[in-house]
């Protein structure tokens, strides 16, 4: 099963509010607790182990490009 | 009688051989160790003359090791003392894990029944040292001399038929020479043997120290594994308690890098510590008491002409998941048959070279489990102690982030899938019983009594087939026949659900799987035929049993097929895989 990098939200706006709504109120410790916690979530969800490869490797190299 | 292992001193007596050179031995084993004695017994057992040199004359000095798991029991009743250790042992299954002071799971390492031998049993490695040692003297042709010890080593006409190393040896009485086919270097962590050879172990240091607080004390806590991840009386760090025989607790505390080393073994800062666990008022006296730090080590190669490294000497790994000295017997394991079958002349030199790859591979395996284990238990970054975090967080209520909690991968013994000794399936099996996996146990009944399939695999070579000797079709009891007639054909073994009726030839071993566990546990039904190695590891396996494709595997068992191209999709292991990333 490979990554899906194409559209798949089924709404991005109300998705992408939530996310952030997710975090009102906690400090930048709790906010990075709940990260954890919601990458967890969803890779049990996805499960497929090649995917979540691509998937780590893909969020890795945004940030290894940029510095 | 109760025997105080810890206190026992044994006696240096010199030996012919320090005033006349002695003949050439066939092995010296150094090291008088679990992994040494291991191996000597293996070895003498199987009618090998072995000298094993110990530079010292007493057994463990505290309680060290003391979870020994199945699979390590399993050889020991193979060296005939699995009885002793399991009936001195504490039995456990169980391991929980607590977050502060919530438990967070549990969990059981042994869910099924119909095994002789639980998961594990905690006991101090000096009963461990002291019940081989025993068994290891009613050997006549196992010969143990103490304060021997090896001071200088030279290899001789190397690669070559008459190959042999030459041990300088010192003692009271100064030193001499001992010479010897094969040596195995067992002499642990820091081994002696290993410096002597300019060799070294290599691998990662973890900037950790660990306190443990041996204690005696009447107490009903369970059998169980307790873990503690942040518990309140040790914040920030864990804690493991757990049960060893004669009333003694193993408390292991995490203290950090920081933590001074003598000071924190000091009775004035070890009791405090224990009674924050146990409450001020519990009574409780200290057994011993160490302060640890632990590296993943190993050597390039466990194989170096005619000496052969076996347990810590050639690798080390984290305590969490006991897989120091259960890895260790298991190269014992591994080593004693081939060097039997080498010395027997029933099998080439180049055998030996797989104790080296298969033992290396399961090296990999132990130090990444343990690697893992440690990581999770100390995590290294602020974002690695977050997730840690996150998964003991949401293990409470989830079960999927049960399997990511990480307090120890407990010992399990490495499945040899790559090996070149494993002839490939042609047939189709289902479950786990693949070549290369050690042998499950299962219950069977042998001439009326309980017993269990491991006991009957003892010795060299087996052949298991399923179904009963009288119920073969033509083709089977003709290939039976033909098998039976080879000189070094394996030892056969019958096991069938009716095998309670005797065969009408007596001499076919035979077994009922009364309650098909083993049909269950071997995928096997009438015809089925698994050629099993003397460690009980699978290493070929048919849907009906066939004399020449048997021989050809047993052939390729022994090592005699090493030098054809090794087959290939080597299967690696997730873990070595991310080690060589």
């Amino acid at each position: 099963m490979p990554l899906i990098t194409a559209p798949n939200l089924a709404r991005p706006d109300d998705f992408y509010e939530a996310l952030i709504d997710m975090h009102r109120d906690l400090d930048d410790a709790q906010s990075q607790a709940a990260n954890a916690r919601l990458i967890l979530l969803l890779a049990n969800h996805i499960g497929d182990h090649e995917t979540l490869l691509s998937a780590l490797q893909l969020a890795r190299e945004a940030e290894t490009a940029a510095a | 009688m109760t025997v105080d292992y810890q206190r026992l001193t044994f006696e240096y007596r010199p030996c012919a051989e320090q005033s006349a050179a002695g003949a050439v031995h066939p092995v010296v084993v150094v090291g008088a160790g679990p992994v040494g004695l291991a191996t000597a017994i293996d070895l003498a057992q199987q009618g090998i003359e072995v000298v094993l040199l110990d530079d010292d004359c007493t057994l463990s000095t505290g309680s060290r090791a003391i979870c020994f798991a199945k699979r390590t029991l399993e050889i020991f009743d193979r060296l005939g003392c699995g009885e002793r250790m399991v009936d001195k042992g504490v039995r456990w299954n169980l391991g929980k894990v607590f977050l502060r002071d919530q438990l967070v799971y549990a969990f059981d390492l042994l869910p099924e029944s119909g095994h002789r031998r639980p998961a594990f049993i905690n006991l101090q490695q000096y009963y461990v040292e002291g019940f081989l040692l025993e068994r290891a003297l009613e050997l006549p042709n196992l010969q143990i001399r103490w304060k021997n010890k090896v001071v200088g080593i030279e290899r001789r006409d190397e690669g070559g038929a008459d190959a042999t190393v030459t041990l300088t040896v010192e003692t009271p009485d100064g030193t001499y020479p001992v010479r010897a086919r094969y040596v195995v270097a067992a002499d642990g962590s820091r081994s002696p043997m290993r410096n002597l050879l300019g060799l070294d172990s290599k691998g990662r240091t973890f900037k950790d120290r660990f306190l443990i607080a041996d204690i005696r004390m009447e107490a009903g806590f369970p059998s169980e594994r307790w873990f503690w991840f942040d518990p309140p009386f040790h914040p920030n760090q864990s804690v493991l308690l757990h049960r060893q025989p004669d009333n003694v607790w193993r408390i292991d505390f995490q203290l950090g890098w920081d933590a001074d080393p003598v000071l924190e073994k000091s009775p004035e800062r070890v009791i405090p510590r224990v009674q924050a666990l146990l409450g001020p008022e519990a009574t409780f006296e200290l057994e011993w008491v160490s302060v640890y730090t632990f590296s993943c080590l190993r050597m390039d190669s466990f194989r170096h002409g005619n000496v052969l490294f076996a347990g810590d000497s050639a690798h080390g790994v984290s305590p969490f998941g006991a897989r120091g000295a259960n890895s260790g017997v298991q190269d014992a394991d591994n080593l004693a048959w081939k060097l039997v079958h080498v010395l027997r002349g029933e099998a080439p030199d180049a055998l030996l070279d797989t104790y080296a790859s298969e033992r290396e591979y399961a090296a990999d395996e132990n130090i990444c489990n343990s690697t893992r284990s440690t990581d999770f238990i100390t995590p290294k970054s602020q974002v690695s102690r977050v997730f840690r975090d996150a998964v003991l967080t949401l293990a409470a209520k989830h079960p999927f982030a049960r399997t990511l909690v990480n307090s120890g991968r407990l010992s399990v013994p490495s499945v040899l899938a790559s090996s070149p000794l494993n002839t490939a399936d042609t047939d189709a099996f289902a479950g786990a019983m693949v070549p290369g996996a050690p042998c499950a146990d299962a219950p069977v009944v042998v001439d009326g009594a309980e017993d269990w399939l491991l006991s009957q695999l003892h010795g060299g070579f087996s052949l298991l087939v399923y179904g009963h000797p009288d119920d073969l079709d033509a083709e089977s009891a003709r290939q039976v026949a033909a098998l039976c007639g080879q000189a070094g054909a394996p030892r056969m073994l019958f096991v069938a659900p009716d095998g309670h009726r005797a065969a009408t030839t007596s001499d076919m071993a035979l077994a009922c799987d009364r309650d098909g566990v083993v049909a269950q546990r071997y995928d096997a039904v009438p015809g089925t035929t698994y050629l099993i190695r003397p460690d009980q590891h699978v290493c070929a396996r048919w849907r009906a049993v066939d004399a020449e494709r048997v021989m050809e595997a047993m052939a390729r068992a022994q090592g005699k097929r090493l030098t054809e191209a090794a087959p290939a999709a080597a299967e690696t292991s997730a873990c070595a895989e991310a080690l060589a990333a």
